[in-house]
């Protein structure tokens, strides 16, 4: 089970977490613009490559707060945080 | 009995011979001493055979001392307390205790499966596989045969009654294996300060100074420094005391001085009881003071071998030879012992347990030389194959391992930041050994996994048929998947695999290893948290008056709704039917305080619900509430709830029970990541608020009885408006929205008053005949009006127009979802819509989730025309009706398919009718 580091809260166990999916995904910011391989993109494709990952995680036993960090999903390591 | 001594030694050993202690196995009386084993207590009293083998049945005794036997496995305990495939090496000896062997059939002493030698022709290699392969539907009876002859102890069939615990922890230091090494590096450690763990599986002796959990294994790495621990306690079940705690620790530094495993050697019939390894057999006698044999032959491939005869003839064990497979050139003596080099043994005799071994010498191959063989009596045979270090957590760290030819052994090759192998695990200190490869032609069965039966024979068999990898070759044979994870047999696995396709142990590769090191009972990873224990229940402030009331209760969630509220003599379904007919006659009321219900603050709060739900929310005045529809943005309905607008920055919005935190998270995740730019603040308020709808015609007639400052006609409260107030002199809001089709008014009251408000309501509605009803009758209810639920009819895979709400969905606005209705998917042709069904002949009842069939006799594959959702027994209109999701069903109104439930076997005929089949027109509600 990893420690996921809360900016609010510090280091948690991941059981405190629920995952919300890849953070490079962006909803098109104007949706009615999008064209249908767009929003398909958008809605269903993502990568599954191995190697780091940035994603969401929610502190919903905690905070609350979405957190993004970048996992190595070979190893579970969380490397430093997105500076984006 | 004077010339058949008791094997136990009349002094020596860390046992305390003023406890002795009575046990039992396979029902016979034997004694023991406190400090025993179930395993020295065995040998003590000379039982040398304890079980029968996974798949040939083949007798087995003792062969390890500690958590790498692969053979001692028993059943300990009766009953709903029967623990199987325990390992009699592991367990400590108790007054009282109960143990039986496995596997075997009428009796231990004669099994018939291993009599008619049934097994061993059916069982090689990959039979699983390839023998009961075709024809597949056979499969179940063949399944079961083997299940009757091979296998290993049954699970007791009751609910586990001990007791287990789960405790959480950190420390800065946790050294894993209380030997030399591992008492060294602890000491260090403490010396440097901080919290030091050291943990063993046995009872280590060990400086007062250092912290020691005796009888605990680390059994698993798991990621970030969590290590699983495995503590077995001293509890007495009749004390309610835990029997296992599971520790979840996390450390910041680790050091694994797991020490190493002695390996066996490979040959013919080297699976006999009284066949043992040469640690095992020193660890009895050395431990409790019991001799494993009276006469002993010890074959080797290294020299540790020599220390173990000192010792074994100091306690009193002839030694007759040692058998040494090396060709050395320096010869040793041992007083009384014959070493026989270059020699192997290349068989064993004995029905039940060993009595002689054949030894031949070797040629320069390793193969046993043909014509010169002899015998020697024995009947112990201890097996000194080299050592293996235990490099399990390492490697379930991510290590990788490096094989070391001169201890024919894998050790930490690379580092695990945080970790540190010492001692023996590191491969330290190890004598230098020989592969223990078997011989190439053989008699009869070579053993390599004990516990699962693998043989030579059955690596090469594997081998030739292209299982050369070494993970195919463990998943082909199963060697090493025993409960000892093959602590014994790995090594000599990839040695056999090495030999058969001529490559060098190096470049056979290794399994990965995977927790749990030995096996962990689910009762010690389930902890207390079974029963009722296995989730909170959540109570609504009425909950107390339901249970008062006689309430049946139904699941719903982590809550427990009313369903129902039984009149005595009234069966469920006419509970139900007063319930659904007196609410649309007269009046009743509902504990809807399970509804979500989410607060939402700040100047953007409009524009935000307006993104959030399907239909508009700009317009929504202060005072007001309004029905809203929300989608998911692949614009499938997510949920359904009403807002009322408090105050110009002010919402209060209700979604459905089931959907309370998932919809909190939903919006969440918009204004956290979508919209940051809005300043909307959420608060989930569910349980600050008890709630209670009234419903029916004579619903403001019992308002009206109330004494409130609130005025309750139609004008001054009309539909889907809210007003705040004190009924009885607490402080409520009062909605007029209805769910039912009736006249209604949700009366939400702080979570406290609850109670009190609910029998208000009551007292206030005594003259008027008022009801509490339940879900069941709610659900009536709904489904004479029509009304869709999350889950029945929208099931994830609806849209609103498929619900009939396309009406609703906006135009003039974005919202989540919209865009996902422009996708070729979402186009009308085609699409499930929601209709409603009667059954042809008026009075049948339609199965619930029946499938609904063009035909009556349609094939099993045919295209299915849709489905029942929600089926129910309309008192109202005193028939059965539906819900039902049909393909295209709105334009097939007053058509018939045919209900198929193949659960119940039943096939009625139904009516595709509108889904509103009380009042369409909305004028109760309004009233």
């Amino acid at each position: 089970m990893m420690l996921i580091p809360c900016p609010h809260c510090g280091p948690r166990d991941q059981t405190e977490f629920s995952y919300c999916g890849d953070a490079t995904v962006t909803r098109p910011n104007v949706p009615e613009d999008a064209d249908d391989a767009a929003w398909i993109e958008y809605l269903y494709l993502r990568d599954n490559h191995k190697g780091l990952h940035d994603e969401l995680w929610q502190h919903v036993h905690g905070c609350r707060q979405m957190v993004r960090i970048r996992r190595d999903v070979r190893t579970h390591e969380i490397k430093a945080e997105d500076p984006s | 009995m004077s010339s058949h001594p008791s094997p136990r030694l009349p002094s020596g050993g860390r046992i305390d011979r003023n406890r002795s202690l009575t046990f039992s196995f396979d029902g016979r009386k034997y004694h023991g001493y406190h400090g025993d084993t179930l395993a020295s207590a065995l040998l003590a009293n000379g039982v040398k055979v304890v079980g029968r083998s996974f798949k040939y049945h083949r007798p087995r005794g003792i062969f390890g001392a500690g958590s790498e036997d692969p053979s001692a496995l028993i059943r300990l305990g009766d009953g709903a307390r029967a623990e199987p495939n325990t390992r009699a090496s592991q367990v400590e000896l108790y007054d009282g205790l109960v143990a039986h062997s496995q596997n075997n059939w009428p009796s231990l002493r004669w099994d018939i499966s291993a009599a008619l030698g049934l097994l061993s022709r059916f069982l090689p290699a990959g039979f699983y596989y390839k023998t009961f392969k075709w024809p597949g539907k056979f499969w179940p009876y063949y399944e079961h045969m083997i299940r009757h002859m091979a296998g290993m102890g049954r699970a007791p069939t009751d609910g586990d009654p001990d007791r287990y615990e789960k405790r959480h922890a950190h420390c800065d230091v946790l050294v894993i294996g209380g030997g030399p090494a591992g008492i060294a590096a602890a000491k260090e450690a403490a010396a440097g300060g901080g919290d030091v763990w050291l943990v063993d599986e046995g009872r280590p002796e060990a400086p007062a100074d250092i912290k020691i959990m005796a009888r605990t294994t680390a059994f698993g790495k798991y990621d970030d420094g969590l290590y699983g621990l495995l503590q077995q306690t001293d509890g007495d079940p009749a004390t309610n005391a835990p029997r296992q705690i599971l520790w979840l620790l996390r450390a910041k530094r680790v050091i694994l001085a797991s020490g190493a495993i002695e390996r066996p050697l490979v040959f013919a019939n080297n699976d006999r009881p009284g066949i043992m390894l040469a640690t095992a057999a020193v660890h009895y006698l050395e431990n409790y003071a019991v001799r494993a044999g009276k006469r002993a032959v010890i074959v080797t491939n290294n020299d540790s071998a020599y220390d173990a005869a000192r010792v074994l003839i100091d306690g009193g064990i002839e030694v007759a030879a040692i058998i040494d497979q090396r060709h050395m050139a320096e010869r040793r003596e041992i007083e009384g012992c014959e070493i026989l080099y270059n020699h192997a043994v290349i068989d064993t005799a004995g029905r039940h347990a060993v009595k002689s071994v054949t030894v031949a010498p070797l040629d320069v191959n390793g193969d046993a030389v043909p014509g010169s063989r002899r015998r020697i009596d024995c009947d112990l045979l201890c097996l000194s194959g080299g050592f293996t270090p235990s490099v399990h957590l390492c490697s379930q760290a991510g290590g990788k391992l490096a094989f070391r030819d001169d201890i024919q052994s894998l050790v930490p090759d690379t580092g695990v930041p945080g970790l540190e192998v010492v001692g023996a695990a590191n491969g330290d200190g190890i004598a230098e050994a020989r592969a223990a490869i078997a011989l190439g032609h053989a008699p009869s069965k070579q053993f390599i996994d004990l516990q699962n039966d693998v043989t030579a024979a059955d690596v090469a068999l594997a081998a030739r048929e292209g299982y050369q990898s070494v993970e195919h070759l463990k998943r082909y044979t199963t060697l090493g998947m025993g409960t000892d994870q093959g602590k014994t047999a790995n090594l000599n696995g990839i040695a056999a695999l090495g030999r058969a396709l001529e490559k060098p142990m190096a470049d056979v590769g290794v399994t990965t290893y995977r927790p749990p090191y030995t096996p962990v009972t689910i009762g010690a990873f389930a902890g207390r948290d079974v029963g009722a224990f296995l989730a909170p229940t959540r109570r609504t402030p009425m909950q107390e008056w339901h249970e008062e009331n006689g309430a049946a209760f139904v699941p719903a969630g982590l809550w427990r709704r009313p369903h129902y509220y039984p009149r005595p003599g009234e069966s469920p379904a006419d509970a139900v039917s007063r319930e659904a007919r007196m609410v649309r006659q007269g009046v009743g009321i509902v504990d809807v305080s399970t509804l979500g219900r989410i607060d939402l603050h700040g100047p953007d709060t409009a524009e935000f619900l307006n993104r959030v739900y399907i239909n508009g929310f700009k317009s929504l005045a202060i005072g007001m509430c309004r029905y809203g529809v929300m989608l998911r943005d692949d614009g499938m309905i997510f949920d359904d709830g009403t807002v009322a607008r408090m105050d110009e920055n002010h919402y209060i919005m209700t979604t459905t029970t089931a959907n309370a935190g998932p919809v909190m998270a939903h919006l969440e995740f918009y204004l956290q990541v979508v919209w940051p730019e809005l300043n909307v603040h959420l608060t989930s308020i569910t349980d600050q608020w008890a709630v209670a709808a009234v419903a029916g015609p004579r619903a403001r007639q019992l308002l009206e009885n109330l004494d409130s400052d609130i005025e309750f006609a139609n004008q001054a409260l009309p539909f889907m408006a809210w007003r705040a107030g004190q009924i009885g002199g607490i402080p409520a809001q009062v909605y007029r929205i209805s769910f039912s089709g009736e006249l209604a008014y949700e009366i939400a009251v702080p979570a406290g008053h609850g109670k009190a408000c609910w029998e208000l309501l009551l007292e206030a509605g005594k003259e008027l005949d008022v009801i509490p009803y339940g879900t069941e009758a709610l659900t009536t209810l709904r489904v004479e009006k029509g009304h869709f639920v999350m889950g029945p009819e929208a099931d994830g895979r609806a849209s609103a127009d498929d619900i009939g709400l396309g009406g609703m969905l906006s135009k003039r606005k974005d919202f989540i979802g919209k865009r996902s209705l422009r996708l070729p998917a979402l186009a009308p042709e085609g699409r499930l819509n929601l209709v409603g069904l009667v059954p042809v002949d008026g009075k049948t009842a339609i199965p619930p989730g029946a499938l609904l069939l063009d035909e009556a006799l349609a094939m099993v594959d045919a295209e299915k025309a849709g489905h029942v959702a929600t089926a129910v027994f309309s008192p109202n209109l005193d028939k059965p009706i539906a819900t039902a999701m049909v393909r295209n069903g709105r334009e097939r109104l007053g058509q018939q398919l045919w209900a198929h439930s193949p659960l119940d076997n039943r096939i009625v005929p139904v009516e595709l009718v509108d889904p509103v089949f009380i009042d369409p027109k909305g004028e109760r509600l309004r009233a």
